[in-house]
């Protein structure tokens, strides 16, 4: 595991990136976006074979979509750190006339975003389509797509259970977020989801667990999900995170589910948060 | 004109969905088509006997069959998702919003059972409000055409297009009239018959309605420009502010609400560039209930009868404002 020291490195950057983003903005989603910081970090810099020169279409490389389009100023920000646009950019977050809206959008053209996302529940039903469109093609490259935890209380995940197991998009890893935590309280709370890992066998799912915020885990386990794949089953991981990770104020609750930080806050927070690659610049526009 | 326009049989236009359907499988190698659990209704089986690798039977899930259209799509592929009208819509509005149209996803969402002709099974499946909903959308296209022939023309057609498509037919049998050669445009009306005194515009399965009316109006010495708008949207406006000019006056036909629909769409362009006396003929604000087609159309008001007196009414407005 030589990575596991470089990826929590890149994984404090991007934590910086979305708690900056946030407080320039003075809006966006901190909480959950903190807490999926390491499973993204390890995806696009370690486990995806991805081109950042973007194709929509995706073929011949592994693809990613993000459900819980929420989740946003993480995705950017491992997007520009990754090579898909320029990290200056990350400075319009939210702002208008910016291509970094406040749910991911493909109608700005910002590379990387392959659908819209933000009205939650649909990602999973997308990426399974993107999954049978590779199987149609040959094309032995996976299909990874991150839902929340309160985004399966949606109808519409459960008819993509259904049909996945059903046409075995075996091809496919899926990664719930299980943070526990939803706008309104904690989600068993708000509505009981049990226990997550038993209903997406019971679906016919091949499931796996893995702790999110622990970089270590996270590759060990996306490297056994891999090899599930093409194994007549779609793969899920239930992913156990902290909301706000990395944050120790904005951890243990779902207060900073879409909050953003003011000038102390920041402060604060970046003190926790080591400057690794460097900060990103101001734009033009950015205040 | 209408001479040309003969009746070679009684057909459904969701029999001419099934006929074009499959010759997109055969030109486009990339066309696949999802259903959700309603293959039978939506004569999908020459598809998928031909192409079955092609077809995926999505259950009775239309939000989840939306989804994976716009993942297909995405992919580079050319789906066509088949369920009631009713289905394609409201039922899967946002999803049809955010992952399609926003989005845009070339992705062709293709309606059957639409309108009142559905018949017997009433007003929970007799949509009415589709083509409003789907012309909202920015970035979609929006096409009811009316008979077999247009169809199957208007389903080869969309495959060619690039973005989301709302293929809106129906049930019932319906005269075939269509010549089989009519070249199918996207957004160019057909101008079935010129004529000098008043224009009507109709679409769907209104466009045989509005042909009867046609020639019992030509009985009566009143001479009728009968176009043919199978695209709702984009609107052909040449051809629309052209003839409106030459007649000034306006009737539309259409199995939908008033409220959304073709009439709305021409209304809005005749009032911000031609202001011209206008009647609709339409379903005013009410659901529809069990019974025949036939039936169902007239106690609706969208009886030949009902177009025709609407072509009256217009004409006695004309009459008084000049």
């Amino acid at each position: 595991m030589a990575n596991v020291e470089k990826l929590e490195s890149i994984a404090s950057q991007v934590r910086r990136d979305i708690v900056r983003m946030v407080h320039l903005a003075q809006s966006g989603h901190p909480g959950g976006s903190l807490g999926c910081a390491d499973l993204l970090t390890a995806l696009y810099f370690e486990v995806m074979h991805h081109n950042p020169d973007f194709n929509m279409d995706g073929k011949r490389e592994d693809m990613f979509f993000l459900s819980n389009g929420h989740i946003s100023p993480l995705w950017y920000s491992i997007l520009a750190r990754s090579g898909y646009f320029d990290i200056g950019e990350l400075s319009t977050f939210r702002l208008i006339n910016s291509r970094l809206q406040g749910h991911p959008a493909t109608h700005e053209g910002l590379p990387g975003v392959r659908v819209a996302s933000g009205s939650l529940g649909q990602g999973l039903s997308v990426a399974i389509g993107a999954a049978i469109s590779k199987r149609l093609d040959g094309d032995p490259h996976l299909v990874y797509v991150l839902t929340g935890d309160g985004e399966q209380q949606e109808g519409q995940i459960w008819e993509a259970a259904l049909s996945a197991a059903h046409h075995k998009v075996d091809n496919l890893i899926a990664i719930v977020d299980r943070n526990f935590q939803q706008i309104d309280g904690p989600t068993e709370e708000v509505m009981h989801l049990g226990d997550i890992a038993e209903k997406w066998k019971a679906f016919g799912w091949d499931v796996l667990s893995m702790e999110g915020n622990d970089m270590e885990d996270v590759l060990r386990t996306l490297g056994k999900a891999k090899e599930h794949a093409g194994k007549g089953k779609p793969v899920m991981i239930v992913m156990r995170t902290e909301m706000g990770n990395g944050v120790d104020f904005m951890m243990h609750s779902h207060k900073w589910h879409g909050i953003a930080p003011n000038d102390e806050q920041l402060e604060k927070a970046l003190a926790q948060l080591p400057e690794t690659l460097g900060d990103f610049p101001m734009e033009n526009g950015a205040s | 004109m209408l001479e040309k326009y003969v009746v070679t049989g009684k057909k459904s236009t969701r029999d001419g969905f099934g006929a074009g359907l499959y010759e997109v499988g055969k030109q486009y190698p990339d066309a696949v088509a999802l259903c959700a659990d309603l293959v039978g209704s939506l004569k999908m089986k020459a598809f998928i006997d031909a192409f079955p690798e092609r077809f995926f039977q999505m259950g009775i899930s239309e939000a989840n069959m939306m989804g994976v259209a716009a993942g297909l799509a995405t992919g580079g592929k050319i789906p066509f998702t088949g369920t009631f009208a009713n289905f394609s819509t409201g039922r899967v509005y946002d999803q049809i919003r955010q992952s399609i149209a926003y989005s845009h996803k070339n992705v062709k969402v293709c309606a059957s059972h639409a309108g009142l002709t559905l018949g017997e099974d009433g007003a929970t499946h007799q949509i009415l409000e589709d083509t409003g909903m789907m012309r909202m959308l920015p970035g979609f296209t929006v096409i009811n055409p009316c008979d077999y022939n247009q169809t199957k023309a208007a389903t080869i057609a969309i495959a060619a297009h690039e973005g989301p498509v709302y293929l809106r037919f129906g049930r019932p049998g319906w005269p075939v009239f269509m010549p089989e050669d009519e070249p199918f445009e996207i957004g160019k009306g057909i101008l079935m018959q010129e004529g000098a005194d008043v224009t009507v515009f109709a679409t769907g399965h209104m466009v045989w309605q509005a042909m009867e009316a046609t020639k019992q109006l030509a009985a009566e010495g009143v001479s009728v420009e009968l176009i043919n708008l199978h695209t709702i949207k984009p609107l052909d406006e040449e051809m629309i502010l052209g003839s409106v000019r030459k007649t000034g006056a306006v009737v539309t036909a259409e199995e939908h609400q008033v409220n959304g629909g073709l009439g709305d769409a021409i209304a809005q362009l005749l009032a911000r560039q031609l202001p011209t006396p206008m009647e609709m003929v339409a379903v005013d604000d009410k659901f529809g209930e069990s019974g025949k087609p036939i039936q169902l159309l007239d106690k609706y008001g969208l009886g030949v009868g009902d177009v025709v007196s609407a072509v009256q009414r217009v004409l006695s407005r004309q009459a008084v404002s000049s």
